[in-house]
């Protein structure tokens, strides 16, 4: 755990972990992506009460759960930056914050179009959607911040608290739909219960999320790769890797 | 064979709202991948040029 935490946190063994790491990512990506999308589109039954209308769930609940997984990652890094000032944790802040606003974007987008033919409506003041908008304003914001930021290292300082204080988004967005009276359903993944679901749809909806997250670290240690060579150009250690 | 597609695109009536949600995702999926993977390759590929002239 220390070794791989240790070459998660070094420039170099970050560099030369993601290069090795990156087609076993890819082609696990494209297993559990393959398996998801049939099961979702072909494989599982269509819904007694909704009908084929239900298949939206194989795209808008990764895309949800992503959107709350990659903001926990940037506190996380937020954390690990403010306490111990490790340049890659900034780094995973920088490169996240697009990724999972785009997630953000399109939990809203599939959300709407799944919510007017089942609610009869594109958007409603819910809580869960509410709080999820404010979480895309939140990753905007951060983005913004960041770009506006004059100073590198005090703008990167401000950035991580702006990401902890934002964390307060997480739970209320999770627990909207027990905390107020919701259009939005329940959750349909339990952690410590039962799923509300049949295994038949339950099985690709789980490999559609293993692929989201898979593709989180693709494109995460993709564009941290870039951005080490840029920083780190002149280095010996990256000369002769590549 | 063609019912059966039809059927299958027709999504029960949501089809707009199936293929749309689908199509949106693997829009922003591929353009996210693709955009820092092209940089990337890019960049190996000057780097080799740079490394072989130097050589």
């Amino acid at each position: 755990m220390w070794s791989l935490i240790n070459n998660l946190v070094s420039p170099k063994k970050f560099f030369s972990l993601s290069n090795k790491l990156l087609p076993w990512l890819t082609a696990l990506f494209l297993l559990s992506f393959s398996y998801g999308i049939i099961g979702g589109l072909i494989l599982s039954p269509a819904d007694y009460l909704q009908g084929d209308g239900f298949r939206i769930i194989y795209v808008h609940a990764p895309c949800a759960f992503l959107s709350l997984f990659i903001y926990a990652v940037m506190a996380a890094a937020a954390f690990t930056a403010i306490v111990w000032r490790l340049k890659m944790a900034f780094m995973v802040i920088r490169h996240s914050a697009p990724i999972g606003a785009g997630f953000t974007f399109l939990a809203l987008l599939t959300g709407s179009l799944w919510g007017k033919p089942m609610w009869g409506t594109w958007w409603i003041w819910d809580a869960r959607l509410t709080s999820e908008l404010i979480l895309l304003f939140m990753y905007l914001g951060i983005m913004l911040f960041q770009s506006a930021s004059a100073h590198k290292s005090s703008g990167e300082r401000a950035t991580a608290i702006l990401v902890l204080v934002g964390f307060i988004d997480i739970p209320i967005i999770h627990y909207s739909v027990y905390w107020w009276n919701t259009l939005h359903q329940g959750a349909t993944l339990k952690l410590f219960a039962p799923s509300a679901i049949d295994n038949s749809m339950l099985y690709p909806l789980l490999a559609m999320i293993t692929a989201f997250m898979i593709y989180y670290g693709i494109v995460l240690f993709l564009r941290m790769c870039y951005e080490l060579t840029a920083l780190e150009a002149n280095h010996h250690w990256l000369r002769k890797s590549s | 064979m063609t019912d059966t597609l039809l059927h299958f695109f027709h999504m029960g009536g949501y089809g707009f709202y199936v293929w749309g949600s689908y199509g949106s995702v693997l829009v922003f999926l591929l353009v996210q991948w693709f955009l820092p993977w092209r940089r990337w390759q890019q960049y190996q590929k000057k780097q080799k040029l740079t490394h072989e002239q130097n050589s």
